[in-house]
């Protein structure tokens, strides 16, 4: 009981914060709105996929750069916890370390789900505009996309706390979005289909998780995909909870 | 028994020893101090017994309960009100306590009814739903007192718990620290560099320098110890050989470029100490405070600025990188 409540009280507050710095839900929606009407927009006057529009076809790209992105740096965000003190307050309390980790990774899937939603509401707009033709909307391909996204969100909050719970200040920042999310956002084939990559590429592209969501969710909501979606969610299912189980075990380390 | 008990406690870093051997004793119920200036080791002390930095070597127990072996045990036993800003500022100061509450399992109404009164001894119910950002560095500073206080645990930390605050604001602070030891049976540990609050609230102290011990006991005890009053002198030229030869003259020292005597009875020997050394500028007979006690013990002054990166300094550095 009491590690729940715990566990509740640090969803509470990264789910308040987050609410509250209105400047952090509007960025976190129009940089995905430019890569879907600029980059899709553009490239999409010349390039199709399998019949497919190259702004539809990216759509579920951009669903998984914005989970990607927003749940690697709330993870890393931890960094800043640590130094205004607020983590000593709650390492001090009576709770498992496990627990912490746990409400840290559901508050951070809340936030990246709430922008997710989002999306999916002008997603539908656009949809009934005739801006993303081919894109399947039903209540059963969102929920499939969604079941999608949580489990790599909830992988990827881990990554980036595994990383922030053992900086010591938040100057690599820099470094993880160079070295970190952006690979993992090209390499997964959200901007391009992963049939007939180059030799050299195809390995990199396959050893990224990020790779499996992409595809399982371009194949609820557009109907193309290279893997079977039982074998997608299997593997961003095993993906997250490695990553769950390592940051277990980065913040039974973890110093302040 | 004692309820906070270290043996041999040590904490190295990399080039230095920031605790060295510590071996304390604090009884339940009293306002211990660890006194001492700057970088001497005293929150790296409280961090140990807070569970929160392990040690190098050596053991310390806590309500009973071994600070490492036992953590889990030990943190529901304190509470600890840290140096540094640890409330969250984009939620309100009534949001902080309740997250508090939920981290260390209040039941609803207990947890509501804390809160009402913690808010009510810091003076800050009618700003409750204002965001922490909004507060001056000194309320929120009194919002996470109250929020250290709010479980009612055994044991109370206070991290310099003044730092930063206006007089008014410390003695109220004071009074509530010396009422909760009164009445809640509950054990207090302070780290201050204020001699002026170590004397005021401390039954017993310790005066650390280095990371070792100096000196420990009752401030009373302490200053007494000291062997009477201090009759400092100013002077161009003092005959410090003809003071050496009167009998009741305890100690001769130098500081800040005058002269300290400790001696009993200053009142009735100051004529002859003023005949003997001629001319001077000006005289002052007083008691002895703590900082004599420190200057006594550690050859060095105590108050010598706050200590470094203030509470408050910290807290507008941190606003502004952010």
């Amino acid at each position: 009981m009491s590690e729940l409540k715990g566990i509740y009280a640090l969803w509470y507050r990264e789910t308040k914060v987050f609410l509250r710095e209105r400047s952090r839900v509007i960025s976190s929606i129009i940089n995905p709105l430019l890569w879907l009407l600029i980059i899709g927009g553009g490239l999409g006057s010349a390039v199709s996929f399998s019949g497919i529009n190259y702004q539809t076809f990216i759509y579920p790209g951009i669903l998984i750069q914005t989970a990607l992105f927003s749940s690697v740096f709330f993870g890393v965000y931890i960094v800043w916890d640590k130094k205004i003190d607020f983590m000593k307050e709650v390492l001090v309390a009576p709770l498992r370390r496990t627990s912490i980790l746990l409400g840290k990774i559901l508050g951070g899937s809340t936030d990246t789900l709430l922008q997710i939603l989002i999306l999916f509401t002008i997603g539908f707009v656009f949809l009934i505009g005739g801006w993303l033709p081919g894109l399947q909307l039903t209540v059963f391909s969102v929920l499939v996309s969604l079941a999608f996204l949580l489990m790599t969100t909830m992988g990827l909050v881990s990554v980036g706390l595994i990383i922030g719970s053992q900086m010591e200040s938040p100057e690599g920042f820099q470094l993880i979005m160079s070295f970190l999310v952006f690979p993992l956002f090209f390499l997964s084939g959200a901007l391009f289909p992963i049939t007939n990559l180059p030799e050299w590429l195809a390995p990199f592209i396959f050893v990224n998780p990020v790779t499996y969501a992409v595809d399982g969710i371009r194949g609820v909501l557009l109907g193309i995909s290279q893997f079977s979606l039982l074998f997608d969610f299997a593997l961003v299912t095993l993906f997250s909870l490695m990553m769950i189980l390592i940051g277990t075990y980065a913040f039974k380390k973890m110093k302040v | 028994m004692a309820i906070i008990e270290t043996t041999n406690l040590t904490k190295k870093f990399e080039k230095m020893i920031a605790v060295d051997n510590l071996n304390l004793k604090i009884e339940e119920g009293e306002i211990f101090g660890l006194l001492g200036p700057n970088g001497a080791g005293k929150t790296t002390t409280l961090l140990m017994l807070v569970t929160l930095k392990p040690p190098t070597s050596g053991t310390a127990t806590i309500n009973g309960f071994d600070f490492i072996k036992q953590a889990d045990k030990v943190r529901k036993s304190i509470g600890i009100v840290f140096q540094d800003p640890s409330s969250d500022e984009i939620l309100t100061g009534y949001e902080n306590l309740k997250l508090h509450g939920w981290l260390y399992d209040m039941p609803n109404d207990l947890r509501e009814q804390r809160i009402k009164e913690v808010l009510e001894l810091v003076e800050l119910t009618d700003r409750k739903n204002d965001r922490v950002k909004k507060y001056s560095g000194g309320m929120r500073r009194r919002l996470e007192l109250a929020r250290g206080l709010m479980h009612h645990p055994k044991i109370l930390f206070l991290d310099e718990p003044t730092l930063g605050l206006d007089p008014q604001s410390r003695e109220h602070i004071w009074k509530y620290i010396e009422k909760l030891a009164k009445e809640k049976k509950m054990t207090i540990i302070i780290t201050t560099h204020y001699m002026d609050e170590a004397d005021k609230l401390c039954n017993r102290l310790a005066i650390i320098d280095k990371g070792k011990i100096a000196v420990l006991g009752s401030p009373t005890q302490l200053k007494k110890g000291l062997g009477g009053d201090i009759i400092r002198l100013k002077a161009k030229t003092l005959d410090i050989e003809a003071l050496k030869t009167l009998p009741y003259v305890k100690e001769i020292k130098s500081c800040d470029g005058e002269v300290c005597l400790t001696l009993e009875d200053a009142s009735t020997h100051l004529q002859e100490i003023l005949k003997l050394v001629g001319k001077i500028d000006s005289v002052e007979i007083r008691s002895p405070t703590l900082d004599d006690v420190f200057l006594h013990y550690t050859g060095r002054a105590l108050r010598e600025g706050t200590p470094e990166g203030s509470w408050a300094q910290k807290m507008m550095n941190a606003s502004v990188k952010k």
